[in-house]
This record gives C-alpha cells, sequence and structure tokens, in this order.
C-alpha cells in the first residue's frame, strides 16, 4: 500500500514494502534499526535540534558532535532522517499526512504526549484504520505506575533481572549486565508485535493499538526467577558467573593462562573425555602436578559414562567426577583461554571463552559466517565495520542499506515522494 | 477475520527449552496452531525441561516440570516415534499441513531423522524451515554443543556485566535463552511475512552467538571505529553508565539482609532532587555541581551514596526519590515484584493457566497487550502425547481404529 523504498537494495528484506515512521528515542531505536535492516522504509522524526542520543558517546575519534556518536550509528541503521516540531501546528499536520502513508508507527513518548497534541491513536486511525500503532512506555500506557521516572538500570533493578545477576558474595552489590538491555527487550518485544500485528492486518485489513511494557518485559524475562517463585514460592540467589538458584552450585568460571575466562558447562564425564583431558595433561608435560590424574585414567576405562545419579553415593564414581572438575581447572592454569576452548569442545565437552564486544568479531566462527559488515560513511569517504545480522535469512536477508541519518538529511526527498504519492 | 491475530498459522514445532520453546509461546499466544512433535519412547525428555523443578506438589515426573509448563501454554503435544518408517511418514503429512517448521537441535539431528531442509521442502515446497543453534549450521564451530551461559560468554555478554577486579558477574540466568526464543520468534514471524508478501519459503539459519553478538553494538563500534578495546582497567562496571554519563549511578546498598536500591541520576536536575531529598549537604559541594565533576569523582560519591542509603528502607528511599523525580527502585525480589508490584498484578503478567495434571498454575504472561487481537493463555503445557489422538484425527483425518494400530505398533 505505500512506496517502495528508494534504495533498491532494500527490495530483498523481508519488510520491504513496509513503511514505518518512528519518533526518535533512545529506548525504541532498536525496534527502528530491527525494522529497517530487514528491509522497512523507516523514516526516523526528530525534533528541531535533533534527539539526545546523537550526542551520546563513544564518538569517532572521541570529538564530540551530532552525527559523531557511535551509539547512534549503531542504532539508527538503515533509517531515513527528517526533522519535525511536533509542538508546532503546520507540522503536526504533516506529521499526519506522513503517517496516513505509513504501516507502522512507532514511538516512545510519555503516557500522556501524542494525546494531548491529538495525535494518539483514535486522531489518527480515524481516516487509516490500517495503522498499526507500537508505544513502547517504561511502565505501560495506562498501568499504576505509568508516570514514574525510570531508567535501563531502575527497569532492571526493579523488574527483576538484577536481582539474579552478581557475585556469591553477597557484600557486592546485584549486577545490572552492561549493554541497555532492558530497553533492547522492551524493543523486541515491540518488534514482535509489529511483525505480529502487519500479520494479522495481511488477513483482516485491520490495524491496532499495540501498548508495550518496558518493566513488564524485564519481569518476564528472569527465567527461573519468576517461574520457581509462581509455581513453587522458591527464591533463587545469585551466584558469580552462573544460574541463580535456590542452593548455591558449583562454581562454573575458570580464568586461564592467559588471564582469560572460560564458562564451563556440565565437568567431563565420558570416557573419551576423561582420556583426552589425561593425555593433554601428557602432552604438556604437568601431569606430575597433577596427582588426581590417576583418577582420569580410572575413568578413562569405564565403559559407560559416570552416572551423575551416584555422585556421593559410590566412591569411585564421586572421585573420578571430582578430578574430572579439578583438572579442568587445572588445565586452564595451564593453557590460553580459546586453546582450551577449541581442544574441549572438539572432543564434545561443552565449555565456552568469555569474550569481549571487540574479540568477539575477531573470533573465526563471526568472520566465516560474514557477521562483521562494512558500511559506507559517503561524507567520510571511509567504512567502518558494524555488528551483522542477528538471523541468516535465505531469502530475504538482513543488510544495512545506509549508515544512520543526518539531522534532517532525508526532509526534502521524503516530502518529494509523499506528494508524489497523494 | 480471525479473533486472533495468528490463528491462520499452523507450527509443526520441534523446539524445546527456553531458547526454541519460548520462540513458539508468543506463536501460541497469539492463536497460531502449534503442534510440539515429541518422543513417546523417551516421554518427550529431550526437552530436559520436562523433568526438571519447580513442582507444584511432591509428584515428578516428564509431565510435571513446573518450566516446561512455563514455556509451552496453549501448544498441542503429539508423540511420534520417528525410530519408525510410519511416525517419520506421519511427521511428513503434518509438515504437508504446516506453515513453519522449527528446531533448536545440536546440528545435524533434523538430518538424522530424514528431515533436513532439503527434504522439508519436498514435503512441501513453501515451506519455512527456522532452526535456532548456538554456532548455526555452517562455520568452524557448527557441531560445537552450548547452553545460554556458553551463548552469553561467546557473544560479549557475559564480559560486560559485572565490577571491575571480579571474575565476570555475567547473567544470573539464560538471557539468551530467551532473547534467542525472541529473534527466533522474529525469524519465523519475518519469514511468514515475506511468504504473505511474495509466495516464498525459506531456511532461516539462526546462530544465537550471532544474534547475542548484535546487543552490544556501540561498545564493538568503540573498537573498530577508535580502536579501543572494552578488556581495558576499569571495565566493566556496569551499574554505572558511560553512554550517556550519569551520575551517581549504581545499586546501592540498603537496611536488611542482602537490600539494595538503583538510582540514576540523569542529569544535574536529577542531583540537585536527590541531594535535597538525601539533605546531607551535597548540594554545597562545588565539584559534584556539575556531570564532568561527578563523574571524575564517581568513587567518593558512591560511597556518600551508598553511606546514605545504607540504613534506610529500600522500597521507602527509592519512592521518595521517584517523587521527587529521580529515577530509582528497589532490587526487588520475585516475591515482591511478582505478589505485590501493583504494576504486573493490573497488567495480567502472570495468568494462571489449567495443566491436566498440574492443575491451576501461574505463568510468565507477556509485556504487551494489543486493542484487537490480544494474547490469551488458559491451557498449560501438553503433557507428554496428550494431543495425539486430536491431531491424528482432525488434522490428518484418521480413524480411531488406524490411531489403536499405531499405538500397539509402537508408532505413538
Amino acid at each position: 500500500m505505500t512506496a517502495g523504498p528508494s534504495d533498491a537494495t532494500l527490495e530483498n528484506g523481508a519488510l520491504a514494502g513496509v513503511r514505518v515512521v518512528e519518533l526518535a528515542s533512545e529506548m525504541g531505536a532498536l525496534a527502528g534499526k530491527l525494522m529497517a535492516d530487514m528491509g522497512a522504509d523507516v523514516i526516523l522524526v526528530e525534533p528541531p535540534g535533533g534527539d539526545p542520543s546523537r550526542n551520546y558517546p563513544p564518538f569517532l575519534d572521541d570529538e564530540p558532535g551530532p552525527d559523531r556518536s557511535l551509539f547512534w550509528w549503531h542504532y539508527q541503521t538503515s533509517k531515513r532522517g527528517i526533522v519535525l516540531d511536533l509542538e508546532e501546528p503546520g507540522d503536526r499536520a504533516r506529521f499526519t499526512r506522513l503517517v496516513a502513508s505509513a504501516d507502522v508507527l512507532l514511538e516512545c513518548e510519555a503516557p500522556d504526549r501524542l494525546s494531548s497534541l491529538g495525535l494518539d491513536y483514535p486522531d489518527l486511525s480515524a481516516d487509516h484504520p490500517e495503522l498499526i500503532l507500537v508505544s513502547i512506555t517504561g511502565f505501560g500506557r495506562n498501568a499504576p505506575r505509568r508516570d514514574e521516572p525510570f531508567t535501563d538500570l531502575t527497569l532492571l533493578a526493579n523488574g527483576g533481572p538484577a536481582w539474579s545477576c552478581g557475585y556469591d558474595d553477597h557484600s557486592l552489590p546485584p549486577i545490572r549486565g552492561g549493554g541497555n538491555q532492558g530497553y533492547q527487550t522492551a524493543c523486541h518485544y515491540a518488534f514482535l508485535s509489529a511483525l505480529t500485528a502487519l500479520l494479522h492486518r495481511e488477513v483482516s485489513g485491520r490495524g491496532q493499538h499495540i501498548d508495550v511494557n518496558a518493566f513488564a518485559a524485564t519481569n518476564v524475562t528472569t527465567e527461573m526467577a519468576s517461574y520457581h517463585w509462581l509455581v513453587a514460592q522458591g527464591t533463587v540467589q545469585r551466584q558469580t558467573g552462573r544460574h541463580a538458584q535456590e542452593q548455591p552450585t558449583m562454581e562454573a568460571q575458570m580464568q586461564c593462562a592467559d588471564g582469560r575466562w572460560l564458562t564451563t558447562g556440565f565437568p567431563p564425564r565420558r570416557p573419551e573425555e576423561l582420556r583426552w583431558m589425561h593425555d593433554w595433561m601428557v602432552e604438556l608435560g604437568v601431569v606430575e602436578e597433577f596427582p588426581e590424574a590417576v583418577f582420569l585414567e580410572q575413568g578413562a576405562q569405564l565403559e559407560a559414562p559416570l552416572d551423575i545419579s551416584k555422585i556421593g553415593v559410590d566412591d569411585q564414581t564421586t572421585v573420578i567426577f571430582g578430578a574430572a572438575r579439578e583438572g579442568m581447572v587445572f588445565l586452564a592454569s595451564k593453557v590460553p583461554a580459546y586453546e582450551l576452548f577449541v581442544r574441549a569442545q572438539d572432543v564434545g565437552i561443552s565449555v565456552g571463552i568469555i569474550y569481549s564486544p571487540d574479540e568477539v568479531l575477531e573470533d573465526r566462527h563471526f568472520v566465516e559466517r560474514g557477521f562483521p559488515v562494512q558500511v559506507e560513511h559517503p561524507e567520510l569517504g571511509r567504512s567502518f565495520t558494524y555488528p551483522g545480522a542477528p538471523y541468516k535469512f535465505e531469502k530475504s536477508p538482513w543488510h544495512i542499506a545506509r549508515r544512520a541519518p543526518a539531522l534532517g538529511e532525508h526532509d526534502a526527498e521524503v516530502w518529494a515522494e509523499l506528494e508524489a504519492l497523494e | 477475520m480471525s479473533a486472533k491475530a495468528l490463528s491462520h498459522i499452523r507450527i509443526c514445532d520441534f523446539t524445546g527449552q527456553l531458547a526454541g520453546a519460548g520462540a513458539t509461546k508468543w506463536l501460541s499466544a497469539f492463536g497460531a496452531e502449534v503442534i510440539r512433535i515429541e518422543d513417546p519412547v523417551k516421554q518427550g525428555t529431550w526437552d530436559v525441561l520436562r523433568n526438571m523443578p519447580p513442582f507444584v506438589d511432591e509428584r515428578r515426573g516428564p509431565d510435571l516440570g513446573g518450566g516446561f509448563n512455563n514455556h509451552n501454554v496453549e501448544k498441542l503435544g503429539i508423540a511420534l516415534n520417528l525410530r519408525t518408517e510410519r511416525g517419520r511418514e506421519l511427521v511428513a503429512e503434518i509438515v504437508e499441513k504446516s506453515d513453519v517448521v522449527c528446531e533448536n537441535f545440536a546440528y545435524g539431528v533434523m538430518e538424522r531423522w530424514g528431515l533436513g531442509y532439503e527434504r522439508l521442502v519436498e514435503i512441501k515446497p513453501d515451506i519455512i524451515y527456522v532452526s535456532n543453534c548456538g554456532f548455526g549450521h555452517t562455520g568452524p564451530y557448527h557441531t560445537y554443543k552450548t547452553w545460554g551461559p556458553i551463548v552469553q560468554a561467546i557473544s560479549g555478554l557475559t564480559f560486560t556485566s559485572g565490577l571491575p577486579d571480579q571474575p565476570p558477574a555475567g547473567w544470573g540466568y539464560s538471557y539468551m535463552d530467551h532473547t534467542g526464543g525472541y529473534y527466533m520468534a522474529m525469524a519465523i514471524l519475518l519469514a511468514l511475512f515475506h511468504r504473505a508478501r511474495t509466495g516464498q519459503g525459506q531456511w532461516v539459519d539462526m546462530s544465537c552467538t550471532e544474534a547475542g553478538a548484535t546487543l552490544t553494538g556501540p561498545a564493538i563500534l568503540d573498537y573498530t571505529v577508535n580502536g579501543r578495546r572494552t578488556r581495558r582497567p576499569g571495565q566493566p562496571h556496569s551499574n554505572r553508565n558511560e553512554w550517556p554519563a550519569m551520575a551517581p549511578h549504581g545499586i546501592y546498598p540498603a537496611r536488611g539482609e542482602d537490600r539494595w536500591l538503583a538510582i540514576a541520576c540523569r542529569n544535574d536536575e536529577d542531583w540537585r532532587a536527590l541531594a535535597r531529598v538525601a539533605d546531607q549537604g551535597w548540594s554545597e559541594v562545588e565539584h559534584f555541581r556539575a556531570l564532568d565533576g561527578r563523574v571524575a569523582r564517581q568513587d567518593e560519591l558512591d560511597s556518600l551514596v551508598a553511606k546514605w542509603t545504607a540504613d534506610r528502607d529500600d522500597f521507602e528511599t527509592a519512592a521518595r526519590l521517584r517523587e521527587a523525580g529521580v529515577p530509582a527502585g528497589a532490587v526487588q525480589r520475585p516475591a515482591e515484584r511478582i505478589d505485590h508490584d501493583p504494576n504486573t498484578a493490573e497488567w495480567g503478567l502472570w495468568p494462571t493457566v489449567h495443566h491436566s495434571k498440574m492443575g491451576d498454575v501461574r505463568v510468565d504472561g507477556m509485556p504487551v497487550h494489543f486493542s484487537e487481537t490480544d494474547w490469551e493463555m488458559q491451557r498449560g503445557g501438553p503433557c507428554c502425547g496428550e494431543h495425539t489422538e486430536q491431531v491424528l484425527s482432525g488434522l490428518l483425518g484418521m480413524q480411531p481404529d488406524e490411531i489403536e494400530r499405531l499405538r500397539e505398533e509402537g508408532v505413538l
């Protein structure tokens, strides 16, 4: 129903032909990016002077400037940008015209702002019943706490995730995971909602208004913490680098010879895994330093994997299992993390290296599958490496069509298109 | 016109745990017919959550796992023995009548059953196939085993959660099982939309570590653009906020055993409001007046704030700060946010479903409401094979005596 995007390369994306108007915000930016990188024509509407997140660090070469924020660069890919002052009647009329050409409007304004401007769902859908309005707010549009101030930190602390994250030592505070994951979780639900409403509209022809509650989104993204309480009134307790549980569990992280950390799954328990541990210690010339190696040899002779239900019951099982656990920690102290990660995984032991975000891009898996992508910044005469696709589509691929827009970059283009369309 | 958003969609569902079952939970809540295919010999326990705590009472068994019920509401469950030829034929018949086949097994499991993508396309040319595993189906690690914490480690999310000079704190749960499930559901819906517009089906090969690696974007760009690595002194410090800088910004101790509250001063106005509420003379301190000064002395500032909060009530203090306009909140325990927070109760965030053996149980609802076609959760997760007869007769038109014979032959 709407004009296609101007960039021909977008036409392959699954959302080609879908137009989205997004009111710029820090909280909702990922939802717009998820749509835009799948080929939707996302038109980002900023107020005069631009969205505040244009001025968030880090900056290109550490020099501030509204087109130099890497935060902005990341979250606004593939979008086109225009400026409108919604406080001004003429611009409100232009906004209404623009929304009339759109399939989806995405916004994160305070709960009453759009209605006070005469731009809420009843106003916009009266002549445009196909419109899908996705509203993300901190606590829900009509909820009891709707007007409370919040940030990503307070949502994650108050909504549940932080209770489960941190250290065995409870004199250290609960931890908020980095990277605005509270806002991003709300965006994941906003995008799922938009897609679900679009599919429904394909059948029914009708749009609707969707109320996304970021606080509720963090509440239902806590795994066991919620359902242990809901089902059996159990309370999980945070533990270093592993699942919060009602009872303390074994440590899961090991520091390796190069200082980097690994996380483990279940300790080795198959005979061939125990053989591998023993033989590697021999190969490294360190087996003499690990007296329990004799139990690894015993385990390697077994016909079947250790029966974990016999730990603490059967003496042989208990000592072999203990040696396997300690053996991994011992090996870690002798070799770099990456080597232990791939060698263990090659024999079927599930462990994972704890990468920093920058190290991820250099890993073989990500490089060979084409995860790092190049994005042109024509005005700088350079291209930069960006994180790539969250999913690999065979026929309607994820794709960054263009770098984040400069302020008002597409004003003329968007209005000329709209006039032609009207 | 349908009353439910996705009632026109049928999913042939091989998913398990949270990373897969969480994806199809979204679809079933919005009315898609999700048919879980499970193994009668092992009573569906390839999904280990079937047997795992929590339990509603002293009973144990593969139909009684509380986590399984939570992730599988509103789905149908059928038991088919894929070791038998007839079992594989019946799956093919279900695939033929489905829009989507999805799974989150390790690489190679579907091929072993003769259900790889090429075969699925033979059965139904426009089928959508979505696979979700740690490293996807290609690349150097595609045979490696993962679970949530390993995915989080590989994708940079464990590293970025913690305090300086401590081991990684990581996520105290499988954040990437939840979030991997969200991306898997997005992939399914995107592929359905593409098919609705073009008629084409396709395979979406999802690597959960790649989905995770998209979630630290600004940190990645700080390296690729500025050459600055995240592994450096003073990092990570994830209760603080660098982008944008805010101070004070953290989780501070409160009165009582393991009680904490979060406070975030977004700007100078929030700082002045905090200083007013605390009434400790902070507003007189020259070097705290502007953000730069507060950021430069953040350790000192944090200890002052912590000293003030330490003998105060978490909920009461957070409420006073919020009334003054400062974002703040107690670190709520599960009981507090589930049973005592009006904002979750009035939302209907913890609906009660009816499970055939467990009875009435509360589950995680959805943090969204649709004005026209909202989600619904009434039926609990299926017991193993609970809907076998319903699906074989209703969908495949089989007669009762034929179903009985298959049962005797060990196909069901």
